[in-house]
Order: structure tokens, then sequence, then C-alpha cells
């Protein structure tokens, strides 16, 4: 039960981002039946799921919920877009009651209800309640019986306005493979009215030749009901496409209460006010889906009537995808292997080249496919774990309508390049940095909509959160159209807070980069949302560990855009093998600044051993590599070395001595702490091609370190990253 | 290698016997995991001295416990001819660095005698018993000792 209580909420999860998604596509004025019914089906699901759990919270509030989506689904309301701010706020707590309902902890029912009432406002249009369905979701008793499907024809008072139904249903394979039943399907449908069900098992083949996952029986239906088609057609919705359905409908006319012209509208593909949903085609989806592309290839004038289409077209055009899911042990294993092969067969190459084959031997040609191969493993494996970071754009939505209701401005969203992939621990290691980037912008970039008005702006700000691959690596921006950087102030800041000092000549950039000093705050008020002091700070140190780096750019009156390039997965990283006292060191390219050949002169004493190098006349300290891990007793001669300027995530500046710079290269991280345990100054190790292994540096401990040792232990900085 | 006696064997347990200096030593064959040539160790910082560094064991980082140095016995000559035995040790692997591997005998546990009592500290820390072997004295190493320090705690 377990198992299936935490597939119920992995689907769940899925389902929310689907319906967060056609909300948000409904608040941009997509009103397509294709977006409203996805929306529908997903809260319907969770409705379902949590059903079956006893979840009576969770099932009553989607209830309400999907009753509000029905309607704008079956054309009674009209999406608005005060609407749309209620439903977004629903789906809020829609996803905070699955969570709570995770942990098994209750939510306070106060907490959501407004939204839950102004959901259900949206019902009441015209004064009165429309009847509710009872709440009826008990787990269903799956019956295996092939005969004695008794569908009893319940007699029920003639209605004058009833309509006939002819329905021919064969279930495909597929149905009853996605554990679908055609039992339910046909009660289900009984519940709509009268109904004769006839069973057509004639396509039943011997015992011998019968295939036990085949589907062998067709029903031909006759349904006299008061509904419309439409109604008739939504209990076949979970079996569409799996079944061959036709439904045809005599005597009465089918669409009642849409006029022709609407109707005729719609077939163009023209959005109508009212989007009728009582759908007039009698046809089956198959046709729908015909019509819609030639729609949109047919009517090249209104630019409307093709985005309208779009969605159909598009919806048709994508085959279903099957996924699997698979535990994450499984898929670090088969990438652990894999970094092994990619090593050994690196050694192997090298191994040929010292053999010193003919460059045209069989040997090397086969070798040479061995590498094609295996980096197209590497690849692919890597692939798999790689995610969109869509799920995560989709998160930050939320953050936005949060502070800005909070903060009462008005905030739009724009998210771009969501279908980017990243590592999956980095897609959720990135989530709290930028939440918190997210809300920046929001409370301090976005002016207030006065403000914004005042300065010529339209009253709606605008963050725009953007993903895209970048040589190599992806870049995450978060722009706002706010007011930019205030720079006088963020210097003032600093100099009163004794982060620079009062005379320091600092360019644009440099004062901008004072954001990320541990300890600053521009808010003049300490606000709930941010500006407690551990901002962007934080942020650069989280992405810093992340083995990414963050900028900012910003101009006054236009906005500020921060930028992080971050790698696109924690296996490799971007370093700097160098040569110590013999030794073959990666230092991690993010923490380098520059690299530096010292003069003797640069060099200056302090204290016994310190020393500290003078770079542009500011002095930083001098750390010995070699010394520093104990590979040698004397020092360095600096003017025989190479000095390279490092920042901690801290932001202090150190030099590093070290002998010689090899190159610059990706490297496979692996673990030392597994086999050894953690050694001070060392991040992780990695194995270089000739099959030794190589130990890459610490930065932030190999500082801190140098001053427990020379200094105190007062100037520490955090250790992480 | 050493026949198998089938009478005794149910109460047997196999063991590796190898030499550090002019010792001889074993451990429980369930243990081993490899046996494999000397390479380049890449040296540890900070690292305790009979902690010889790290190589690469096909994809892992494996740290190289010098036997003799773990000892007191000096520092093992690391010569083509050394050999490192791979062990598990709890969660972890670890590479023991040793002169060279001698035999593989197969004894039965009452066979094993107490380490004599002497004062050498080394004695109390890593032998747990000796076997005698045509005449040789071979110690059986206490393999949770022999872990570095530092490996402990993270364990």
């Amino acid at each position: 039960m377990a198992a299936i209580r935490q597939t119920f909420f992995q689907e769940c999860e899925e389902q929310l981002s689907e319906m967060e998604m056609g909300l948000l596509a409904m608040d941009e004025g997509s009103t397509d039946s294709e977006t409203v019914n996805a929306v529908f089906r997903a809260v319907h699901s969770i409705k379902g799921g949590a059903g079956a759990f006893k979840l009576t919270q969770l099932v009553q509030f989607a209830h309400t919920f999907e009753t509000a989506l029905d309607f704008v689904r079956s054309g009674k309301l009209n999406p608005t877009s005060e609407m749309m701010k209620i439903m977004l706020r629903a789906a809020d707590v829609l996803a905070d009651l699955v969570e709570a309902s995770r942990e098994g902890r209750e939510i306070n029912e106060a907490s959501y209800e407004t939204v839950a009432s102004d959901i259900k406002s949206l019902t009441l249009i015209d004064g009165k309640e429309e009847v509710e369905e009872a709440i009826d979701f008990q787990p269903t008793v799956i019956d295996f019986g092939f005969s004695g499907i008794s569908v009893e024809a319940t007699p029920e008072e003639e209605v004058s306005s009833s309509h006939e139904y002819r329905i021919g249903f064969t279930p495909q394979p597929e149905l009853y493979a996605n554990a679908n039943e055609t039992a339910l399907v046909l009660r289900e449908l009984n519940r709509l009215g009268t109904m004769e069900a006839t069973c057509d098992a004639s396509a039943l083949p011997d015992l011998e030749s019968i295939d036990p996952n085949g589907a062998y029986f067709s029903w031909s239906i006759r349904l006299t009901s008061e509904h419309e088609i439409a109604d008739v057609r939504e209990v076949f919705e979970f079996v569409e496409g799996e079944a061959e359905l036709s439904i045809e409908s005599d005597g009465q006319p089918e669409v009642s209460d849409v006029d022709i012209a609407a109707l005729l509208a719609k077939a163009l593909g023209t959005p109508t006010a009212s989007e009728p949903d009582a759908a007039p085609e009698s046809a089956t989806t198959a046709q729908e889906i015909e019509i819609a592309p030639a729609v949109a290839e047919i009517i090249p004038a209104p630019a409307v009537a093709a985005e309208a289409a779009k969605p159909d077209a598009k919806a048709a055009a994508v085959p279903t995808q099957t996924t699997i899911r698979v535990e994450f042990d499984r898929v670090d294993r088969l990438i652990n292997l894999v970094g092994e092969l990619v090593i050994n067969q690196a050694m192997l190459s090298q191994r040929v080249i010292e053999a010193n084959f003919a460059g045209s031997s069989s040997v090397i040609i086969g070798l040479e496919e061995l590498e094609q191969l295996t980096r197209e493993i590497q690849e692919s494996v890597m692939a798999i774990r790689a995610q969109p970071v869509k799920p995560l754009f989709q998160r930050m939505s939320r953050i936005v309508r949060e502070v800005a209701d909070a903060t009462s401005k008005e905030v739009r969203l724009k998210t771009d390049g969501e279908a980017t992939e990243i590592d999956k621990t980095v897609v959720e290691r990135l989530a709290e940095p930028l939440t918190h980037m997210i809300r920046n912008a929001v409370d301090h970039g976005i002016e207030s909509p006065e403000q914004r008005l005042a300065a010529g702006k339209p009253a709606e700000g605008l963050v725009r959160l953007t993903a895209a691959h970048r040589s190599g690596r992806i870049v995450i921006e978060i722009a706002d159209d706010g007011a930019g950087i205030d720079r006088p102030k963020v210097r003032a800041s600093a100099i009163k807070k004794g982060l620079i000092p009062a005379d320091a000549q600092l360019t644009d950039s440099e004062i901008d980069n004072l954001l990320f000093l541990p300890g600053f705050s521009t808010a003049s008020t300490i606000s709930n949302i941010s500006g407690r002091g551990v901002g962007m700070d934080v942020v650069k140190r989280s992405i810093q560990a992340l083995g990414g780096r963050i900028s900012i750019s910003s101009r006054p009156g236009l906005g500020s855009t921060f930028s992080m390039s971050l790698p696109l997965t924690l296996a490799v990283l971007d370093g700097m093998a160098v040569s110590v006292a013999g030794q073959t060191l990666v230092v991690p390219l993010t923490a380098i600044v520059e690299t530096l050949k010292p003069k003797k002169t640069d060099i200056h004493a302090l204290g016994a051993e310190g020393r500290v190098m003078s770079i542009r006349n500011t002095f930083v300290p001098l750390i010995d590599v070699g010394t520093q891990l104990g590979f040698r007793e004397t020092a360095a001669q600096p003017e025989n070395s190479v000095a390279i300027l490092v920042e901690t995530g801290g932001g202090a500046r150190n030099a590093l001595l070290v002998d010689s710079i090899q190159d610059q290269r990706q490297v496979v991280i692996k673990s030392l702490e597994a086999n050894y345990g953690t050694v001070e100054g060392i991040a992780a190790a990695t194995i270089l091609g000739d099959g030794r292994v190589a130990l890459i540096l610490d930065v932030d401990a190999l500082v801190t370190g140098s001053f427990e040792e020379s200094v105190s232990g007062e100037l520490r900085y955090g250790t992480g990253g | 290698m050493q026949e198998n006696e089938p009478a005794a064997k149910a109460a047997n347990s196999e063991f590796v016997a190898f030499r550090v200096g002019a010792q001889e030593f074993c451990i429980d064959i369930m243990c081993v995991r490899e046996i494999r040539g000397w390479t380049m160790a890449t040296p540890l910082p900070h690292a305790p001295d009979y902690v010889r560094g790290v190589i690469n064991l096909r994809g892992a980082v494996l740290p190289i416990v010098d036997l003799a140095m773990r000892f007191g016995l000096g520092l093992t000559e690391s010569t083509p001819r050394s050999v490192i035995i791979v062990v598990h040790i709890h969660q972890q692997i670890v590479g023991l660095l040793v002169d060279a591997v001698s035999d593989i005998l197969t004894s039965s546990a009452d066979s094993m005698q107490p380490t004599p009592d002497i004062a050498s500290e080394m004695a109390k820390t890593f032998v747990k018993g000796v076997y005698a072997v045509d005449g040789r004295m071979i110690s059986i190493v206490a393999l949770d000792n022999v872990l570095p320090i530092a490996a402990k705690a993270a364990a």
C-alpha cells in the first residue's frame, strides 16, 4: 500500500505541474478546450487518487476546484483574468494539500477557506448552486469476469428532451493494458439514462489462438438520455484513443444551445467568446485531430486563428511518450560504470600509442570506434540524469505570485527555455537559490505600480526567467524590468557596514558585486520576504558549490539581470591541472579569478612565515600549496612558480603558489570519503588519462587551513564548497 | 597452494599468507577482493606515514596502507615485485602493500594459537593469533585495526 501511495504522490506531482502549465496557458489567454481539459483531467485524477487513500480534505477541495473547472470547460464560465487569479491560487492550495497529505499532516482548513469559497463562488453565477454530484470515489473493485457483465438498464422517467444515441464501442488492447475496464465505462454510461448494450463476441478466436492481452469484444449501445452528446463523450474520456468509438445521435437536434454562427466559427478555427465545449463534432476524435492542422494551413490570415489551432495540432503531432520509473541508485551505478569505462578506454588508447602501432592498423581503427562508442554511451547515460528545468521554473511562478501579493505589486513571470535539460541534482539544488533570487527580483527589483507608472512603465512588472545551453554549460538568467541597482545606495551601505573603505574607487560592476558580500542587504526595512541579510552571498555560495558562477548586470531604470552559469552535471568538473612538487593537482575553475607570474618584488614577507603578494597594489595572502599540503618542507621560490588568484566562497581572495600549470580540462569527480575519509584541503579525487589518481583542491578549506596555522581561527570562513 | 583436507573441511578456513619484511602474516581469504601489482600511488596530504597514497582501482579511489610501516617495521621498499592485497574492511576497500604473497593456507580455527605474550605494542594491536605451519610462524592480522584513523572516524 505504501508503494502505491508513493506512486500516487509521484503522479500527483506530474498532474500538478500539468495543471499549473495549463492554468498559466489559460491565464495567457489560451482558451482552447484541450488546455482546459488537461487542467480538468489533472485535478480529476488527483481527486480520484485521493479518494482511494481517503484523503478527505484533498478530495473535497479538488472537487470544488474541479466543479469550477467543469464550468469553464462546458462554457458556462468565461475565464477572466480575475478568475484565473483565483484558479491559480486554488492550484497553489491544491499543491499544498497534496504536500500535506504526503507528509501525513492536516492543513488548517481556515488557511485556504477564502480560496475555497472564492472558487465556490465562481460556480454560483446565477445565484443558485448547481447540483453537485456526490463525492463518490471509493477504490474500485476490478472485476476480471469476461462474462457476466450485466449492465442493467434501469428504466428512468422519460424526459421530453431526451436524445437517442447509438454508440459503437470497440476497445483496443491498450485500453486494458492501461488498467481501464469496460464494465466501469458502461456503468458510467448507464447513469446517463436508459441503456441497452449488446456485446459482440464474434471476433473472439479459438482458445488456442487467443492472446491473453488482446481485446476481442465490442459493444453496440443504444442510449436514451437527456444529456448532451458532450456528456456522453465524457464517459469515454479516459479511454479515448484506446478504443474505436462512434457516437451517433438521431432524432434530436444535437446542438440545441449552440448557435450555428459559433459552430461555424469554431469549425474555422476562430475562437469565439464562449468557446462552446458542448462539442458539436459528432465524429470521432480522430477527425477532430485531422481538422486542426488543416485549419492551421488553410487559414493564413488571422494570426489569432492559427494560434488557437496550434495547441490542437501540437497535441496531435506529439505521440504519447512512454516512460518508466527507475530508482536513482541504479542510474548512478550505471553512470559510475560508464565513468570507469571512459577512463579505461583512455588508458587503453594511451597504451596502444605507447606500443607504436601504425596509424592505419586495425587496432587503432578498432580503438577509435570504441572511443566513439564510449563517448556516445556516456552522453546517453548522462542524459538519463538530465531533467528539464520546467518543473523548477513552474514552481517559480508561484513564488512570484506570492511575493507580488505580499508586496502589493503587479508582476508577471515569463519563462523561456523550460525544455533545457540539466542534471537532476543540479535542478534540486538550484531550487533554493533560484527562489531567493526570484523573491529578490520581485521584492527589490520591481517597483510599486505607482512608481512604475510615474517612470512611464506599465504598472505590471515583468520578471523573465530563461534557461539556455551555452558552450557546454547551462545559463540561467533572471531579469527584471525594475529600477535596477541603486548604486549610490549600495555603495553607502557597504561603507556603513565597513565592507569597503569610504574612499574606495569602484567601477559600476564592482559595486554591483558588493551585493554578493556576506552580511550585505540593501533593503531599508527588513521584510519577511527578503532582506534578512543572508540573501545574495548565500545564493552565490550555493551556486559555487554546484560548480557554477553568478554575475550581475544592471542598468538604472531599466532593470537588473542575474546570470548563472552552471555545469551540466555534477559528475564532472572544469578544472585547471597544476603541478606541485611532482604531483598533479586540480584546481576547480570556478574558484579561479586569474593566474599570474609573480616577480620577486611582488612577494613580501609578513610575520615569521606569512607571505603576501601584491597584485595591482592590493596585498593578498600567498599560500604555498606544496608546503600547505605537506608535499615539501621548504616553500617554493615564487619567481619559479605560478600564482593562481582564487576567490573563496566567502569572497576572500588569496594567491595559491604552484609550480606550473599543465592545462585546463574536465575531470570526473571521484569520492575520497568512500574508502578513506575526508582530507583537509582536498575536495575529491579524479583519475587522469594515464590512470593515476589526482587530487582536486578544496580552495576554501586550503585557505582556511593556512589561516589557522599562521593567524588565528577567528577569520575562519565556511568550509563549504 | 596447499591441498584441502576433506575430512576437516567444514571447520577450516582459508588464509592468504604474505611476507612483510622478514615476517609472515595472513588474512582470511574471504576479506580479499583481489591481489594486484604495485602502481605508483598519489600521496595524500596530512596522511599518516603508513598511508602511501591512493591508486585507481577501476575507477574507484583506493587508499594504500603500507603494512610494514603500519606494523612499525619500516617503510616497504616498493618495487615492481611488491604486491597490493585489496581487502574489504567493513564497508571500505583498502589496499595493503606487502612484499610478496607467499601461500594460501587451509587451517582450522582450533589450530590457531594465541599471540605469544610479548611486550611489543604492535603484536598486541595487529596480531589476533598465530599459526604454526611447517615450522614457520604466521601471524593473523587483525584487519580492523589496520585502517587509517581518519577512515575509521568516517566509517
